[in-house]
């Protein structure tokens, strides 16, 4: 089954591999007005439609972001959901003007896929999650376990891989379907669930009888950079979507939050406050946008921190700790190029 | 034909187009030279496309490192091993479920199709309601519910302890193990000499009853032989038994042999399923014998069992191998569903290697072609045995 979907990416990336859209991305989004972003089917806390089909996630809040830069108004965006295997042909064929669907930003899909990755808003990697009541601290400690893994792209090599490179030894259970697979560790069947940490958490959260159960593990042994995508060929796409995220990073740097931007753009002395806010003017003109740009998505959308709480971290049901997605001032990688 | 040889007048031509003989051989180049170019296409387009892309073709990574490991198998593995090695490690899983998979289907078939036939109102009652209960429900789900049984069980610290170092539990059957010494081999060969021996025997017993009218209980006589022979070769040799026993260390038990749950529940689910359909084929051969053959051999004081075994199953046969060969093939393309339930067959390991060198061609197509060879060779050893038990015309 998995082959033959293969076989389908193949030839659809095939058809798709130059692209035929007429002009440039930004004309065309500001034309028709508003933002058709690709987002993921459903996972929670990174794009998830509630009950009333409005979306919501950490991934949603990118597009969202760049539909309040391009319109001034963070609702000004259109999802379309998409599977692995359509996300890249549906940037690549022009039906979607930004692709924020937890893709891993690796070298050939930034050259030969024909893709240009702006930001990277989760950095994610492959984690272990286990029953509390084995009273494992770390994954070193889990020599002779059982794993329970999903086949597919690299998370069994990655695996192998780390038992190897710390000697010591395993034993897969390799389920093709999600849900048989967590069943199966519900079970008891396997000592440890390994697959993405954000994924862990969100299977965690919604899967497992009582999340309290069961504890993920510090160590991440793959790194998945998560990043947002626009196709080739238009730069001024491309800096609009890649500042609308770094906008987000450097309000939280700044301590500018959906609460206190106006009394901010108001009365900071910051001049980086006063450049980003708008306050005093040349960067939206850069851009091609309006010069209350960062203003409007700190305001609808927020800045970084509060995204991320609200969506995966305290705020959310997943509870995951910002980790290598903190500030670089607070030891993690989340760092944004001056705005000057 | 006496047409076709003067060719050369148009009148000939004509004659030829309207010649029968020569139609049928032209619609046949047709159909294969249509069949070849079409064969022709598809492997040119694929090789073209894929290398138009850059693709990786061709099967050198075979022999790269896999990197990837794999829950159990026959052979020694590691995820410093080849791909090779690893799809190896498929093949004999894969062999492995299908083999005693098909001796459990034809054990329980013949046992639920005969018992269909049975005079016991309940036993008949009960052998319906197993086929027609198992056959109509889809494969797929009943090995959900096989690997729910098995994985249900309690954990590897709360296993049930069977006594003599048999352990059950969720990560599978523990059994403890003879460890293999080198001093074992003579009673090896005794073993395997007791195992020729038998058939000597049944040979020999046969041939002695059509001479005389004497039986002998071979089949009794040489299980025992295969069984006490070899044992006393052992006691003889002086050889060592040592045996190592499951131990709960760690997460799970280390020692001993184990039967995963995953291989347990493919092989329950797969022989159960299929016996379902050999009852019906056993069944149908049965009755194909007519009841006449049974009066006449009960007439001669035959017992029933005997009767069953010797007068109405050899005949019955002849109808169930054909049908029988297709069950067998079914069961072992079959077990390529164990991807659901995680026991690491040839496509669970091929869709790995695929996913992990891109090269989905070569990986489907070596898939292919060892269920094809496998397939094969077990409908040719079939085709021979029926050839053997069919009705020999005199």
């Amino acid at each position: 089954m998995k082959s033959l979907k293969a076989f389908t990416v193949a030839a659809v990336l095939a058809v798709a591999a130059s692209p035929a859209y007429a002009g440039p991305t930004f004309d065309a989004v500001k034309a028709k007005g508003f933002v058709q972003c690709g987002v993921n089917l459903g996972l929670y806390g990174f794009s998830a439609p509630d009950d009333k089909g409005n979306w919501s996630g950490l991934d949603v809040d990118a597009c969202r972001a760049v539909a309040a830069a391009m319109f001034g108004d963070s609702t000004k965006v259109k999802y379309s959901p998409l599977s692995a295997q359509q996300r890249l042909p549906a940037l690549q064929s022009g039906e979607i003007d930004l692709l924020a669907r937890n893709t891993t930003w690796t070298l050939s899909r930034d050259t030969a896929n024909g893709l240009n990755f702006t930001v990277v808003n989760y950095y994610d990697g492959q984690g272990f999650m286990v029953p509390t009541k084995l009273g494992v601290k770390s994954a070193k400690e889990l020599n002779g376990a059982t794993v329970c893994v999903l086949p597919g792209t690299t998370t069994e090599q990655n695996l192998a891989d780390w038992f190897r490179a710390n000697k010591l030894t395993y034993k897969p259970v390799v389920i093709e379907k999600n849900e048989e697979l967590a069943a199966a560790f519900i079970a008891g069947r396997c000592d440890v669930y390994t697959s993405d940490a954000s994924q862990l958490a969100a299977i965690r959260a919604n899967e497992m009888p009582n999340p309290a159960d069961y504890v993920i593990l510090p160590e991440l042994i793959s790194k998945e950079p998560l990043g947002v995508a626009v196709r080739h060929g238009d730069d001024q796409w491309m800096d609009v979507v890649r500042w609308s995220i770094y906008a987000m990073i450097a309000a939280e740097e700044k301590g500018v939050t959906m609460g206190n931007v106006d009394q901010m753009a108001a009365s900071s002395p910051d001049p980086e406050v006063k450049r980003l806010l708008g306050v005093t003017a040349g960067n939206g003109k850069a851009l091609g946008l309006d010069e209350a740009w960062a203003k409007a998505i700190i305001k609808q959308v927020g800045n970084y921190g509060e995204s991320f709480e609200r969506n995966v971290g305290q705020g959310s049901k997943l509870k995951i700790a910002r980790g290598q997605n903190a500030l670089y001032s607070h030891g993690g990688l989340m760092y944004s190029p001056p705005f000057k | 034909m006496s047409g076709m040889g003067k060719s050369a007048k148009p009148a000939s031509v004509r004659a030829l187009l309207y010649s029968a003989r020569f139609r049928g051989v032209l619609y046949q180049v047709l159909v294969v030279g249509g069949v070849v170019a079409l064969g022709w296409y598809l492997v040119h387009n694929t090789l073209a496309n894929l290398a138009a892309r850059g693709i990786a073709t061709g099967l050198g990574f075979l022999g790269q490192e896999s990197g990837f490991d794999i829950g159990e198998g026959m052979i020694p593995y590691s995820a410093a091993d080849t791909y090779a090695r690893a799809l190896l490690v498929g093949v004999l899983n894969t062999l492995k479920v299908a083999v005693l998979g098909i001796i459990l289907a034809s054990l329980i078939g013949l046992t639920v199709g005969v018992a269909r036939l049975s005079r016991n109102w309940l036993i008949a009652r009960l052998a319906t309601l197993y086929v027609e209960g198992v056959r109509n429900v889809p494969l797929l789900l009943q090995l959900f519910v096989w690997y729910g049984i098995v994985t249900a069980l309690p954990v590897p610290r709360q296993a049930i302890d069977v006594g003599l170092g048999v352990f059950l539990s969720n990560r599978g059957l523990k059994l403890p193990a003879p460890v293999w010494h080198e001093s074992y081999w003579p009673a090896m060969v005794v073993l395997a000499l007791a195992f020729v021996g038998l058939f000597v025997l049944r040979r020999w017993a046969v041939d002695r009853m059509n001479r005389t009218g004497h039986p002998f209980p071979w089949l009794s006589t040489g299980l025992a032989a295969m069984v006490l022979l070899p044992l006393l070769t052992l006691t003889v040799t002086g050889a060592p038994v040592e045996w190592s026993v499951p131990e709960l260390r760690g997460f799970n038990f280390q020692g001993g042999v184990d039967l995963s749950p995953e291989f347990a529940a493919l092989l329950a689910g797969l022989s159960v399923y299929t016996a379902s359909f050999i009852a019906e084929i056993v069944r149908s051969g049965i009755l194909a014998v007519p009841h006449g053959q049974t009066e006449a051999a009960l007439s001669l004081g035959l017992s029933r069992a005997k009767t069953l075994r010797l007068v109405v199953l050899p005949q019955a046969l002849r109808v169930i191998v054909p049908p029988l060969t297709s069950q067998y093939l079914n069961l072992l393309k079959n077990s390529s569903l164990a991807v659901a339930i995680g026991y690491p067959d040839l496509v669970s390991v091929a869709n790995t290697a695929i996913n992990q060198t891109g090269q989905a061609v070569e990986g489907v197509a070596l898939t292919m072609a060892v269920y094809l060879v496998v397939s094969l060779a077990l409908s040719l050893l079939m085709n021979w045995y029926n050839s053997k038990v069919a009705l020999v015309t005199r």
